[in-house]
């Protein structure tokens, strides 16, 4: 096999990290039995989903050579909303689920309209509404946490079993929703602006896409996977937790996306491999959990992991220069 | 080209309209920002009180100002208040110590984020006449401050250490701990109190999985799932703080374990901790007092800056065990006491 070979193969789309997660799944089974079982299959997933969905946001503005630094907190303030509202304020379930969802769709648009219309760089746009946005979701709740949500919004967290194995509704929503995307961007005239608005703005302005229209779409768009990751968080844990989604969501979101092969500067990338992006976090979290590794170097590992997995990236795309 | 003209108007038109926008949004941030920073400052301000605390969302230092709040307003001083990014935030509390000692406060009240990392800027700050107390967490050495006025966490670890041993007295036990980030002092004091209640010494089998979950609900649910997957048979929790406790507790239900097959203990005292024992989820907590740690450091610097004596020593601002179930041999006090106590 020559090394032009293995390139190619490398270059096709979802192979890199496909074959990554495989043999991480590969290298955990072998250290530990407890790792290649089916519950425990299925508590990674449950684990992943959060960010795996926030993941579909993001991987659509970096598509676009744009990026969501708003992503955890606009999600955080979208929970407390319909929680908060549904709780404490009297509101029945399904206004204050879409009135949280909306919140987090209402950011998207701050967001795309503030990229579009005022021209700003989406990095500092999103970097100024997460603040804002955190800002909102502690004066809101008043740092309290909601409990005792109405069913409507626990209806993620709830579960079936196949073959004795416990899964959430939530797996199944999350893989729809990729279901979706995956439609969207690759089978639509939509998608194929989006990839074209990313890889050359200019470009296809001059083609007759309307770049603005399809910017404020995407992060729109963006905004409303928040709002859903939101809705699925309060059925996983079954509180309005202020504090939830400001720790790791931001960076894992944009994680998720690098390792699954999408470039930062627009224009490249699937969403599977997003997908894939987000399970080998998971994986690598639950996996060192499991053999006893210290928490501290699952940071040291996904560190090495972007490197390599943007290395690699490179290496199969460079040009002949 | 043909639009240009219309093109030129309509672009200048969008930036008048972009320019009024953002001036619009500054005067209603400047009017939103003053309006809430007037609730916090009282009117006749003689002494200035600083108060620093880790950071400014979790409930425990949320009502430790509130405390302290309350005490200034009481004894007319004003309170000027700041906090760190998050509980490791080291630098911004350095930068808070610095702009209160030049607006002026006669003594600032902290919560470090790390026991070693800010003496120098305290030094500082008590070389210009400052009074510094340490509240809640203590430094390295305690020297480094004037006075400590904290909840002994070693105790509060002791307490509950022994409460989850007697509560399983004759039970084959296999426990999970969840811990916060590394640099912790309150962290480690509580965990190790725990051990030594417990009477585990070393590195002991009964130790299934020692966790990070941050302290916070929504990382010690994952961090007690991996817990119950590399070991299902975990039946005691110690856990960092009420908030972790519950995050742990809702991986245990969803494990399908019932509360009476689990032995979860924590420390706190806050109203949402006691309650969640009163439900049988939280076995005990140890209770501590933030609003006690408040009022005392405001009323020592008022003092101090009426010309009396600086504070120092280490004060015990107090700690109780709270249980529903009291067992024998561990002194606890019930729910209705930690109710009517509890903070938050």
């Amino acid at each position: 096999m020559s090394f032009q070979s293995v390139r190619r193969v490398l270059a096709a789309p979802t192979v890199g990290p496909l074959l990554a997660l495989v043999l991480t799944v590969v290298f955990f089974s072998l250290k530990t039995d407890r790792f290649f079982q089916a519950q425990n299959f299925s508590l990674v997933l449950q684990q992943v989903l959060i960010v795996a969905v926030l993941a579909i946001g993001q991987t659509l503005v970096i598509l676009t050579a744009g990026i969501d630094l708003s992503v955890g907190t606009v999600m955080a303030l979208g929970q407390v909303v319909m929680t908060k509202l549904a709780v404490e304020s009297g509101v029945p379930a399904l206004p204050a689920l879409l009135i949280g969802i909306l919140t987090c769709v209402g950011f998207g648009v701050l967001n795309g309209g503030l990229v579009t219309g005022m021209r700003l760089p989406p990095f500092i746009v999103t970097l100024g509404t997460l603040n804002i946005a955190f800002a909102l979701t502690h004066t809101i709740s008043n740092d309290l946490t909601f409990t005792g949500l109405p069913k409507l919004e626990l209806f993620w967290g709830r579960t079936f079993t196949i073959n004795g194995t416990d899964f959430t509704y939530g797996i199944v929503l999350m893989l729809l929703l990729y279901a979706v995307a995956w439609y969207g961007l690759n089978q639509t005239a939509w998608g194929r602006h989006v990839y074209a608005v990313g890889d050359n703005r200019e470009a296809a302005r001059l083609t007759g896409i309307n770049t603005n229209r399809v910017l404020l779409s995407v992060y729109t768009l963006a905004g409303l996977t928040y709002g859903i990751a939101a809705w699925l968080l309060v059925g996983r844990t079954e509180v309005g937790d202020p504090n939830a989604g400001q720790t790791t969501e931001n960076l894992d979101s944009i994680t998720a996306v690098v390792l699954g092969g999408t470039s930062l500067f627009g224009g490249r990338g699937t969403i599977i491999g997003t997908l894939i992006g987000a399970l080998i976090v998971g994986v690598f979290r639950n996996g060192l959990t499991l053999i006893g590794v210290q928490v501290i170097y699952q940071y040291l590992v996904t560190g090495v992991l972007v490197i390599l997995a943007v290395s690699v990236d490179q290496l199969a795309h460079r040009r002949r220069a | 080209m043909r639009h240009s003209h219309g093109d030129d108007q309509s672009r200048r038109r969008h930036r008048r309209l972009a320019v009024l926008a953002v001036l619009l949004v500054v005067v209603v941030t400047a009017a939103v920002v003053s309006a809430a920073s007037a609730r916090t400052t009282s009117k006749s301000a003689t002494v200035k009180v600083g108060l620093i605390t880790k950071d400014a969302t979790n409930p425990f230092f949320v009502k430790m100002h509130a405390g302290a709040n309350a005490a200034a307003n009481k004894a007319d001083a004003q309170l000027m208040y700041a906090a760190g990014k998050d509980s490791s935030d080291n630098a911004g509390q350095i930068t808070a110590i610095e702009n209160m000692v030049s607006a002026g406060v006669k003594g600032i009240l902290i919560t470090v984020a790390d026991a070693k990392a800010e003496n120098a800027a305290i030094a500082q700050a008590r070389a210009k006449g400052v009074l510094v107390i340490a509240l809640d967490s203590p430094t390295s050495p305690t020297s480094a401050v004037d006075a400590l006025f904290a909840t002994n966490n070693l105790n509060a670890g002791i307490k509950i250490g022994k409460y989850a041993r007697a509560a399983t007295k004759g039970k084959k036990v296999t426990i999970a701990m969840l811990d916060e980030h590394a640099g912790s002092s309150v962290g480690a004091l509580r965990h190790n109190g725990f051990l030594k209640g417990f009477g585990i010494k070393g590195n002991n089998k009964q130790i299934a999985c020692v966790a990070n979950g941050g302290g916070q609900q929504t990382q010690s649910q994952p961090a007690m799932e991996n817990c119950l997957q590399k070991n299902p048979n975990i039946n005691v929790v110690y856990t960092i703080n009420e908030p972790s406790a519950a995050g742990a507790w809702t991986a245990l239900k969803k494990a399908g374990k019932k509360a009476s097959g689990v032995t979860i203990v924590s420390v706190d005292g806050g109203c949402a901790g006691v309650r969640n024992v009163r439900a049988g989820i939280i076995d005990a907590t140890s209770q501590q007092y933030p609003l006690r740690m408040a009022s005392l450091g405001v009323a020592a610097v008022v003092k101090f800056a009426n010309g009396g004596k600086k504070a120092s020593g280490y004060t015990d601002t107090g700690l109780n065990l709270i249980a529903k179930k009291a067992v024998k041999g561990v002194p606890s006090k019930s729910v209705a006491y930690g109710l009517a106590n509890c903070w938050g």
